[in-house]
């Protein structure tokens, strides 16, 4: 069995507008030293799915479906039980390091109080713990600086004090939600190296949650794309990047500038992305597709196998074959 | 005027900003923060220079630094001839009518109270007052079907905007003057990729239009890649390489370049996962003390120990290449 299996999970949020659905039935497993990507534009859903797993989501928020860790529901177990799992064997770091440490707290304090409430330690044990945590993700002179508080760290070692402390508890899921967001590139090359070696090391599971491409490209096994709350397709990241079968992907593979290759130029998608409180009928990507057609507005297309023997998983109408066909016009 | 001409040419820009001190005493000498430090270059009308480098290298002082926007410490900046450093306000408010700037935030550098138009026509009223009303709603009509608005927009405002059409309107904005350079500050990264394509493109397609020079400011060597024919590398306020776009992607110089280079992910599985990794070690040092002689030496996998002695300057190795790092012959 998956060592975190999600099942057609949905996530509603009641809002004055109505209610809007964020999330629409996604599902994935996600097996030891394995490695998720979630992947999609801003609104897409990617945060609030992994929220909802974590039993963090808003107040008006309700999510449905399975989230079964190690055999449990996350999505029905109490809070009680919940804190027994989530920081301790799934963890989660959090896309800005600024607003999710505390800034009144130290380092240090923010660091034993989970060893102290997990782990049973006691403070000298933590602390000692705290300080090899620290120097693991390399920062500097780390017993002087575990006495700092958030706001003398600078974004990138903060981002990495997040990252030490999401692994203290030698978590079997990490949850990453964008971690490399808000960083320059040579320290998001640091960060996704130092990711790199700690699933080598501990076997961890990371679900990652990105909307930049190269950086799936480097870790991810599975990719899972989505577009209005809804998975446009899902399969191993070499399918998705070399033989995208859902216009949506290919789209987005075509507005990525790349250093690698001469001068295309950029394929931009047309219009913006969907509000959400008021998705199109039929498939949510209907009114930027370049291939649409007239029945993609009316039916929903379901996610279903590109065919009988392969594993990647598509919502679309038109068939991968004429959806390649558009790719390889657009050298992709 | 000629094309080789440059449009703005900048020598030796210097912007410093002094920092009350952290020292108890309240007569402490105030910390100077360098954030642009002898940087110098030249525009040329139509082409696009590219500026890159991490946050804090001091790339979006030197943007503002070109408008007056923050003053100079010292320097020299030649639009056209005409030495702008020192120029009181009213020389500076002329020559805006030909260097307008875009920003980052598209939604925090539009006024939240002014409709489209009004933010549209407002370059037209403050440069051009005695140009009639009905002049001005065309030209910012014109201007908002040329960057992919509508018509109907016009008296909308901007929080009823997504991010990438807000980014249109400080585009059309910049561009109702009829500007002959535009400064663009980060203009797309706060935009989803799909968008950002799109603004990419729109900016290329206008620059080709209307004989734009354009100054692209941005973190991401990527992008810079698609828009640029000059790039300029900078670290710590200083820059590290100048050269085209051809060499510096195929055959960067600097260290510093080169690490960039490397540490950018490639949407590209097979070839992201076997790349050799440069990484560089530790954080940027600070601006306010920053190291003796090359800013780059405590980072430099190539660094030896003359290299605290003296500060490199920027010189020319090819004749598209300037870098400023002393190992290489």
């Amino acid at each position: 069995m998956a060592l975190l299996e999600v099942n057609n999970l949905n996530v509603q949020f009641a809002t004055p507008d109505g209610v809007v659905t964020a999330v629409n039935g996604i599902s994935f497993a996600l097996e030891r030293g394995q490695t998720l990507g979630i992947v999609g534009e801003s609104g897409s859903g990617k945060s609030q799915a992994v929220l909802a797993v974590m039993g963090l989501l808003a107040g008006n928020g309700n999510a449905s479906g399975q989230a079964l860790f190690d055999g449990q529901d996350l999505l029905s177990l109490p809070a009680s039980a919940l804190n027994q799992i989530r920081g301790n064997r799934v963890a989660m770091i959090f896309q800005d390091p600024m607003t999710s440490l505390n800034p009144y707290l130290t380092v240090e304090r923010q660091m034993t109080e989970v060893l102290e409430l997990h782990k049973g330690l006691t403070y000298n044990q933590a602390r000692l713990r705290a300080v090899q945590a620290l120097d693991a993700v390399k920062i500097p002179e780390a017993a002087k600086r575990l006495s700092r508080y958030p706001h003398e760290f600078s974004g990138g070692m903060r981002q990495r004090v997040m990252i030490a402390m999401a692994l203290l508890c030698e978590p079997d899921v990490l949850i990453a939600d964008e971690p490399t967001t808000a960083l320059d590139v040579t320290v998001q090359a640091q960060i996704i190296a130092l990711l790199r070696d700690l699933q080598r090391d501990h076997g961890t599971a990371i679900v990652m949650i990105t909307h930049d491409l190269g950086v799936v490209a480097g870790l991810c096994d599975e990719v899972l794309v989505l577009y209005g709350g809804r998975v446009m397709e899902q399969g191993s990241a070499e399918a998705i990047f070399y033989q995208p079968t859902h216009p949506y992907t290919v789209g987005l593979l075509g507005a990525v500038p790349r250093i690698e290759q001469g001068d295309h130029a950029l394929v931009a998608i047309p219009g913006a992305p969907p509000n959400m409180a008021r998705l199109p009928l039929g498939c949510p990507f209907s009114e930027r597709c370049t291939l649409v057609e007239p029945r993609c507005f009316n039916t929903r297309p379901a996610l279903v196998p590109v065919d009988a023997q392969s594993e990647v998983l598509r919502a679309c109408h038109k068939s991968a074959l004429e959806v390649r066909r558009y790719a390889q016009e657009l050298k992709l | 005027m000629s094309a080789l001409e440059p449009l703005l040419s900048i020598r030796d820009l210097k912007v410093y900003f002094s920092i009350a001190s952290d020292s108890p005493w309240p007569w402490a000498a105030a910390g100077l923060l360098k954030a642009v430090d002898g940087v110098s270059f030249d525009i040329f009308p139509g082409e696009t220079l590219g500026i890159v480098g991490e946050s804090g290298c001091g790339k979006s002082t030197l943007a503002r630094a070109m408008l007056n926007l923050i003053p100079a410490t010292s320097g020299s900046i030649v639009w056209q001839g005409q030495e702008m450093c020192g120029a009181i306000a009213p020389a500076w408010q002329a020559i805006r009518k030909n260097v307008q700037m875009i920003f980052q935030d598209p939604l925090a550098s539009l006024n939240p109270r002014m409709t489209v138009g009004q933010i549209i026509a407002e370059p037209l009223r403050t440069h051009f007052p005695q140009m009639s009303k009905h002049d001005v709603m065309n030209k910012v009509r014109a201007m908002m079907v040329k960057v992919g608005l509508t018509e109907q927009q016009i008296n909308r405002y901007p929080h009823e905007f997504s991010g990438g059409q807000c980014q249109r309107i400080g585009i059309a904005r910049a561009l109702v003057l009829e500007p002959k350079l535009i400064i663009c500050d980060e203009p797309v990264s706060a935009l989803d990729v799909s968008i950002q394509a799109q603004i990419i493109n729109l900016l290329m397609e206008l620059q080709a239009q209307m004989g734009l020079a354009l100054v692209f400011i941005a973190h991401d060597l990527a992008v810079v890649k698609h828009i640029s024919q000059r790039v300029m590398v900078m670290y710590l306020g200083r820059s590290m390489e100048l050269a085209s776009k051809e060499a510096i992607y195929r055959n960067p110089c600097h260290p510093y370049t080169q690490a960039l280079l490397s540490a950018i992910p490639l949407p590209d599985p097979r070839l992201e996962r076997h790349k050799t990794l440069q990484l560089l070690p530790g954080d940027l040092p600070s601006p306010m003390n920053p190291p003796t002689g090359c800013s780059f030496r405590t980072r430099c996998p190539k660094a030896i120990a003359s290299c605290a002695v003296q500060r490199p300057e920027l010189r020319a190795l090819s004749a598209d290449t300037q870098v400023a790092c002393d190992l290489l012959g």
